[in-house]
C-alpha cells in the first residue's frame, strides 16, 4: 500500500532532539538555572517552617483554620486524619509533598492571575493563550519531564516546575472567565463613575470574578497534588517518592499508605479552599463583621456625642 | 439660567460604515432603509436638545427608540458618531480620555435601570463608589456617603449588603451614589422601570422632593408616559432615533404633534396633567364699593352665569348667587349685596392640578383662582373641567 511516508518521512523526533539538546541545553541552561532561584527560596522556607512546626500545633492549626473556613466537620476529619498520618510514620514525607504542592500553587497563582487578567481584557491574547493551555493539560507530563531534567537537573524544584506547567492551565481559564462574567452593567457603572482600567480591575472586576478564581486555585491544587507522584520520578520527595518505591519494589502495602497521605491532604486542602470560595460569595457576613457586631453596638453610644462635638 | 447640556445633530450609528450611513439620513433616508441598504442599525439620528442648570428633561420613549443610547452619548459611554455634544462648555465627542474620566468623575453621575450596585460592597462603600474613584481619602469619602443616605432615607443601611435591600431601597442607594459625587448633572436611565408600580410612584415622589432641595441638572429616561409628564419640566418624545416631541406637560398632551404621540397620549390621566389656569375663564367680578345688587344681576344676565365673584379693592370679598341676590334685590339695592356674599367660596391657585379641583366643585360656586397676595386671578367652571378631561379645546377656551 502507497502512504504519504513513500513520499516524505519527517524525522520529528530528530528535529526536536537537536533542538534542546544541541541548542536550547547548552545556551540557556544557566537561564533556565536561574529560573530555580525563587521557586527554591519560597521552597526551603516553606519546608524548613513545616518541618520545624511540631506536628501537634501545625494539626490543631489546620483544623481551626478548616473550622473558620469550612465548618466543624472538616475540621474533626483534619484533626482526626493527620494523627492517621503521623501514626504511619508518614508525618515527614507529607509536610515535604505539602510544601512542595504549597510552592507550587504559590507560583501558578503569581503567573496564573496576571494572565488570566490579561487574557480577559483582550481578545487576541485569549485565542493566542487557548491553545497553549490545551496543549499544557493534554500532552503527557512525562514528554517534558525528560527536557526539564536537561534543562533544570533533578530535584525538587524540577519537580515543581513540572508540577506548575501541569496545573497551572485552570486558574488561567478560571480567572479570565470570572471576569470575562462580571455584569455588564457594573462594569458601565464603572465606567460611567470615570474608573480607570486599574480602579475597574480592583474595585470591581476581580473582586467579583474571585469566587470563580477561588475555583481555578481549587482546581489547580488538585492537579497540583496528582502530580505529586510523578513528580518524584525527577528526584522530588515527599509522599511521592513513598508510592514509587512501593510501586519499585512491589511493596503495596507502602505504596498503598503513601496514596492515602496523598488522598488525605488533597480531601483537606479541597474542603479549604472550596469553602473558602464560597465564603467570599458577595454580600454575606463574614467572620469579621460578627465579631465587630458583638462590640460596636454597645460602643456607639458612649462614643457618638464627642464625635459629633470634634 | 445657564445650559448645562447642550446636543447639537447628534447621531449614533452601530455598524462598520457608520459613515455613509450618516450621509444617507442627512439625504433623508428613513432608519429602515438604512437598515436594509447598508446594513447599519441606526440607534439616534440628528437629535439637537438643550438642559437647562436645575432643570428635569424627560426623554419618553419604547424599547428601541434610541433613548437609552442618547442618554449614554451624554457621558460618552456610547461615543457619538457625528455631532456636538457640549456639557458645560466641554465637548464630549472630541475630548481626551483623562478629560472625559475628568468630566465623568466631577460633572456627570448616572443611576441605572437595573441600579448597578457592587454586590461585594457595603451600602456606604456603594454610594462612596464615586468618591473612591475620584480619589478621596476614606473618612470623608464615609462622612460624605452617610450625608447621602440621609438624603434617601437610608442612613441606618450605611452597613448591609445591597442584597438585603428591597429593590427600592436598591435605588436609592443607587440614587445616593448619583448624588454623593456632588455632580450637578444625574443622568438617569429608566431608574423606576423594574420597580414595582407602588414603589414608583413613591420614588417619583421623594426624587420630586429631592430635586426642590438638590436642584440637579436631570436628563431622565423612561418608557412611560405618566411618569414623563409627573416629573419633567420639559419632554422629548422620542422614535427610531429621533425626537417627534419636546415641549412641557400641558403641550404634548394637549396639542400632540402626530398621531404617534396623540396615541400615546389618548389614555393619559388628563387632570393630573392640565392646571387649574389653562381651564380658567378671565376673572368676571363686581366692586363692592362701585356696584350693587343690581348690577350684579345684570352683569351675570350677560354674562350667562348664574354666580358672581365680589371684589373689595384687591381683595375677594366673596361670591354672590343669582339666585339669592334675585331674592334679595327686591328690597334695599345697597345693602343687599352684601348680605347675600357667601365667604365660604372655593379657591385654588392658578397651578393646582384639575384633579384637585374635584372636591371644590362639590360647592356648586365657580373655583376661584387665587394669586399668591389674594388677587382674584380668573374663574374655572366645573363644565371648563370637564370639557378639558375629555380633551375638547375649544370649549376650554
Amino acid at each position: 500500500m502507497a502512504s504519504p511516508a513513500d513520499i516524505l518521512t519527517i524525522p520529528l523526533d530528530d528535529w526536536v532532539n537537536t533542538v534542546v539538546r544541541d541548542w536550547l541545553v547548552p545556551n540557556f541552561r544557566p537561564a533556565f538555572r536561574a529560573m530555580q532561584w525563587p521557586i527554591t527560596q519560597v521552597l526551603q522556607g516553606l519546608e524548613w517552617v513545616l518541618q520545624t512546626t511540631p506536628m501537634l500545633v501545625f494539626t490543631v492549626l489546620l483544623a481551626l483554620v478548616a473550622w473558620r473556613t469550612a465548618g466543624r466537620g472538616v475540621a474533626i476529619f483534619t484533626l482526626v486524619s493527620l494523627a492517621f498520618i503521623d501514626m504511619i510514620g508518614l508525618w515527614p514525607q507529607t509536610m515535604t509533598t505539602l510544601a512542595m504542592i504549597v510552592t507550587a500553587v504559590f507560583f501558578c497563582t503569581i503567573i496564573g492571575v496576571p494572565v488570566g487578567i490579561l487574557a480577559a481584557s483582550s481578545d487576541r491574547f485569549q485565542s493566542f493563550i487557548r491553545p497553549v493551555l490545551d496543549i499544557m493539560q493534554t500532552i503527557p507530563s512525562f514528554v517534558y519531564l525528560v527536557p526539564i531534567v536537561m534543562l533544570f537537573g533533578v530535584g525538587m524544584v524540577p519537580g515543581i516546575i513540572a508540577t506548575i506547567i501541569f496545573a497551572l492551565p485552570p486558574i488561567i481559564r478560571l480567572t479570565n472567565l470570572g471576569i470575562r462574567n462580571v455584569r455588564g452593567d457594573l462594569i458601565e457603572a464603572g465606567h460611567a463613575f470615570g474608573a480607570t482600567r486599574w480602579q475597574m480591575l480592583v474595585e470591581i472586576q476581580f473582586p467579583l470574578a474571585l469566587r470563580t478564581v477561588m475555583a481555578g486555585l481549587n482546581q489547580t491544587l488538585m492537579l497540583a497534588l496528582s502530580m505529586a507522584v510523578i513528580a518524584a520520578l525527577i528526584g522530588a520527595g515527599g509522599l511521592g517518592l513513598v508510592v514509587n518505591t512501593g510501586l519499585g519494589r512491589l511493596d503495596v502495602g507502602g505504596a498503598t499508605a503513601g496514596g492515602v497521605g496523598i488522598v488525605i491532604i488533597a480531601i483537606i486542602l479541597d474542603r479549604i479552599t472550596q469553602a473558602l470560595g464560597e465564603k467570599r460569595a458577595p454580600g454575606h457576613v463574614t467572620l469579621w463583621s460578627t465579631i465587630r457586631g458583638y462590640f460596636s453596638r454597645p460602643a456607639a453610644e458612649p462614643a457618638g456625642e464627642p464625635e459629633r462635638a470634634g | 439660567m445657564a445650559t448645562k447640556i447642550s446636543v447639537s445633530n447628534a447621531f449614533k450609528i452601530f455598524g462598520d460604515n457608520p459613515g455613509a450611513a450618516v450621509e444617507l439620513l442627512k439625504s433623508g433616508a428613513s432608519k429602515n432603509d438604512i437598515q436594509e441598504k447598508t446594513g447599519q442599525i441606526v440607534g439616534v439620528q440628528n437629535t439637537s436638545f438643550e438642559v437647562k442648570e436645575g432643570e428635569i428633561f424627560v426623554v419618553m420613549g419604547l424599547s428601541g427608540s434610541g433613548k437609552s443610547t442618547l442618554v449614554r452619548m451624554i457621558n460618552g459611554l456610547i461615543p457619538a458618531t457625528d455631532g456636538k455634544i457640549m456639557i458645560e462648555g466641554s465637548d464630549i465627542a472630541s475630548c481626551s480620555r483623562q478629560q472625559l474620566r475628568d468630566i465623568r468623575r466631577r460633572k456627570v453621575a448616572m443611576v441605572f435601570q437595573h441600579f448597578a450596585l457592587l454586590p461585594h460592597k457595603t451600602v456606604a462603600d456603594n454610594v462612596a463608589f464615586g468618591l473612591k474613584i475620584k480619589g478621596m481619602g476614606a473618612a470623608e469619602r464615609r462622612k460624605k456617603a452617610e450625608e447621602a443616605l440621609a438624603q434617601v432615607g437610608l442612613e441606618s443601611w450605611a452597613d448591609s449588603y445591597p442584597d438585603e435591600l428591597s429593590g427600592g431601597m436598591q435605588q436609592r442607594v443607587g440614587l445616593a451614589r448619583g448624588i454623593a459625587t456632588e455632580a450637578e448633572i444625574l443622568l438617569m436611565d429608566e431608574p423606576f422601570s423594574a420597580l414595582d408600580p407602588l414603589i414608583r410612584r413613591d420614588m417619583q415622589e421623594e426624587l420630586l422632593e429631592l430635586q426642590r432641595s438638590l436642584k440637579k441638572t436631570i436628563v431622565f429616561i423612561t418608557h412611560d408616559l405618566n411618569e414623563a409628564l409627573i416629573l419633567g419640566d420639559h419632554i422629548a418624545i422620542m422614535k427610531d432615533g429621533r425626537f417627534v416631541q419636546v415641549g412641557s406637560a400641558e403641550e404634548i398632551v394637549g396639542q400632540p404633534a402626530d398621531d404617534y404621540v396623540a396615541a400615546f397620549t389618548a389614555d393619559i390621566d388628563r387632570s393630573r396633567v392640565f392646571t387649574a389656569g389653562s381651564v380658567a375663564a378671565p376673572a368676571e367680578a363686581i366692586d363692592l364699593r362701585s356696584g350693587g345688587a343690581r348690577d350684579a344681576i345684570e352683569r351675570m344676565q350677560a354674562l350667562g352665569r348664574d354666580a358672581l365673584y365680589v371684589t373689595d379693592g384687591e381683595r375677594i370679598a366673596g361670591a354672590v348667587t343669582y339666585r339669592d341676590l334675585t331674592a334679595a334685590a327686591r328690597e334695599d339695592d345697597g345693602a343687599a349685596l352684601k348680605e347675600a356674599l357667601i365667604s365660604d367660596y372655593p379657591a385654588a391657585s392658578r397651578t393646582t392640578q384639575l384633579f384637585e379641583l374635584y372636591p371644590l366643585a362639590q360647592s356648586g360656586l365657580p373655583i376661584a383662582l387665587v394669586s399668591r397676595r389674594g388677587r382674584l386671578e380668573g374663574v374655572v367652571s366645573p363644565e371648563a373641567v370637564f370639557a378639558k378631561l375629555a380633551g375638547s379645546e375649544e370649549e376650554a377656551a
